[in-house]
């Protein structure tokens, strides 16, 4: 990341050799991933959804690039993967909405998703949908983050 | 109790902003005064705003301000003083401070938006959807078509930034030199 070199007054130091720096955040990403993914799946339930569990499992992996570097997070989800998951994420939800009209319901009418019982048709639907929400969210700030934070590099 | 204490705060932060030349203090402070604003929506029981709040605004945005920042100047440049935008500013401010006087106080239950379309969602939403978070029920399902255009929103944004600032294709042109 090269914002590491030039805010830091031109030090060859960077971020992945201070070492609590590096400690803590390898301490912390696994738990902010995990957070992410109980706040996507327990928005049923709990405070949270598609959207918050986005930006937060985006920021477990920017903190990731802050920390061992921009090119080091793009290893771990390169750039085209994160292209083709925003476009895939929005897909979901569309998706979602027309499957409904194939089974003769409405456009994102849940309930048809489900023959016997509509209430559960709709716990279908919102969580296809929540994860259509998660992914394009999730993948779009990421996708955010490595053009402007690659810009420096030229 | 702690409300009082965290809007001093707010105001001493936005004050500092304003007052500080140092843009890299200024990207600190900002996000430091949206980590304070996650805190009072905790505070008002709005969680997932905090949530958003906490993710997008003292950490996404902080980091944008900071990948700008390296690539332009460090410091503010010293503008001279103009009667005419601290006019708008002042009047702005002034209708803001007069229409808030009209809003309904936090946690009225009288208030417009409990009084309608809220309490038939808080009364439908068990047989309908059969959910215990009623927000995330009215956002996907009784609203999905509007989450579904928000989606929609930020997959377009994503898309600007790309067309904007060149995105993957530019990059891989230097990929040798770094690391």
């Amino acid at each position: 990341m090269p914002l590491s070199e030039q805010e830091m007054g031109k030090s060859p130091m960077r971020m992945r050799d201070k070492l609590v720096l590096r400690v803590v955040s390898m301490a912390f990403i696994p738990f902010i991933l995990l957070f992410a993914l109980y706040v996507q799946f327990h928005g049923d339930y709990g405070p949270g959804g598609g959207f918050q569990a986005g930006v937060i499992f985006a920021a477990g992996v920017i903190l990731h690039g802050l920390i061992f570097g921009l090119r080091s997070a793009e290893r771990v989800i390169p750039p085209k993967v994160v292209e083709i998951m925003s476009a895939l994420g929005l897909l979901l939800y569309v998706g979602t909405g027309l499957l409904c009209m194939a089974l003769g319901g409405r456009f994102l009418e849940y309930g048809v998703l489900d023959h016997h019982d509509p209430v559960h048709g709709q716990h279908y639907g919102i969580i296809l949908v929540e994860a259509g929400v998660g992914i394009a969210v999730a993948s779009v700030m990421l996708c955010i983050y490595y053009a402007v934070a690659g810009r420096g590099r030229r | 109790m702690i409300e009082p204490l965290l809007f001093v705060l707010l105001l001493a932060l936005a004050v500092a902003i304003l007052k500080l030349k140092d843009l890299f203090a200024i990207a600190m402070l900002s996000g430091a005064f949206s980590l304070v604003s996650a805190g009072l929506f905790t505070l008002m029981d709005a969680v997932d705003v905090a949530f958003t709040e906490a993710a997008v605004g003292a950490g996404f945005t902080t980091v944008l301000f900071l990948g700008t920042l390296a690539v332009t100047a460090n410091t503010e440049r010293q503008q001279p003083f103009r009667l005419g935008p601290l006019l708008v500013v002042l009047v702005v401010g002034a209708v803001l401070i007069w229409a808030g006087l009209d809003a309904p106080f936090y946690g009225d239950p009288t208030a417009p938006v409990h009084a309608h379309l809220g309490a038939e969602f808080i009364g439908r939403t068990p047989s309908d959807i059969d959910m215990p978070n009623i927000v995330t029920a009215v956002l996907a399902s009784y609203r999905g078509y509007d989450t579904m255009g928000e989606t929609a929103v930020i997959f377009t944004a994503g898309v600007g930034v790309m067309l904007l600032l060149g995105g993957r294709k530019g990059r891989d042109l230097d990929e040798e030199d770094q690391d």
